[in-house]
């Protein structure tokens, strides 16, 4: 086939490239999510050591008090 | 262990890629034959050229794994062909747009050079749910390394056999010869190669260190939860679940 002239040409080429920078960003918005997960699962535990630590506390003051 | 040097190869990447992208637009000349269309073949090729290294590259790993037993090549192995894949969409998708604009079909069967990536494609289409398929975490590295070898393996043959079948439609640009690209052009396409290596590499690595976070957490909220009753058994996955 003949080279197709640039008014004609260019939405491909535009398409072609805009496809790989969608991919490239929905990549990106995975990657996002998994990050947000991430830091969700990282406040829980920030969560169980604080919660650990009270109770650790708490025993410590029932067995300082003298009976 | 794998955000090292994160930052720099992020740099770079970005630097890369827009650079080859203004090479594509603003130095090299537009193809005698096809014209302004050619300018996908920056984009399509070097894609095409990173997506089959990366199933190589995700064979190899998945062979370190088999003989020294480290669950970071099982991961390492996971990531490049999970890579691999998400870059082989975009060469299926951009080789088809350039399929249209040049020959007027959006695919060509009788082409092996596309039939034969297509047929590379869906053989690792079928990696994640194998995985995804077995429980027993040993067992799933193992299945999975066992298939990405045999994939691995099987992506230099089938390029072999493409490179000596008839060549019909698809043209064949790169040769031993070295080519017919002229200097400019073969520049735009060495650093358009180098940007899309170097992003692959990155992302790699983002996902990788993704990964490993994600695992730490899990193994640090089993440890503190020894004494809790609050523990919820990891949900079953295709990616490794543990270092």
């Amino acid at each position: 086939m003949p080279a197709l002239p640039l008014d004609d040409a260019g939405p491909y080429v535009a398409a072609a490239y805009l496809v790989f920078l969608a991919l490239i960003l929905v990549y990106v918005a995975i990657m996002a999510g998994k990050l947000a997960r991430i830091a969700r699962e990282l406040g829980e535990v920030s969560e169980l050591v604080a919660r650990r630590d009270r109770s650790r506390s708490e025993r410590a003051e029932e067995e300082a008090v003298p009976r | 262990m794998f955000a090292r040097g994160l930052k720099p190869l992020s740099i770079a990447s970005v630097i890369l890629v827009i650079g080859s992208f203004a090479l594509v637009f603003f130095y090299a000349p537009n193809d005698a034959d096809q014209g302004f269309i050619q300018k996908i073949f920056y984009l399509h090729v070097p894609l095409a050229i990173v997506a089959l290294f990366g199933f190589v590259a995700g064979g190899i790993w998945a062979l370190r794994y088999l003989r020294d037993g480290d669950r970071a090549d099982d991961l390492r192995s996971y990531v490049a062909i999970h890579l691999s894949l998400i870059f082989g969409v975009a060469v299926l998708a951009t080789g088809s747009i350039w399929a249209k604009a040049s020959w007027g079909h959006w695919w060509l069967w009788d082409e092996p050079t596309l039939v034969s990536f297509l047929i590379v494609f869906l053989l690792y289409a079928c990696y994640t749910p194998l995985r995804f398929s077995i429980e027993d975490p040993e067992r799933q590295a193992r299945t999975a390394a066992v298939f990405a070898i045999v994939g691995g393996a099987f992506v230099p043959l089938n390029f072999l056999a493409v490179r000596m079948a008839e060549q019909l439609t698809h043209p064949r640009v790169l040769s031993a010869t070295g080519g017919s690209m002229p200097g400019e052009m073969r520049l735009t396409f060495i650093v358009a190669l180098v940007g899309m290596a170097v992003l692959f590499v990155t992302l790699c690595k983002y996902e990788l260190t993704s990964k490993q976070a994600s695992m730490q957490l899990r193994s640090l909220k089993r440890r503190l939860a020894d004494d809790e009753d609050s523990w919820a058994p990891t949900r079953r996955s295709a990616a490794p679940q543990q270092l």
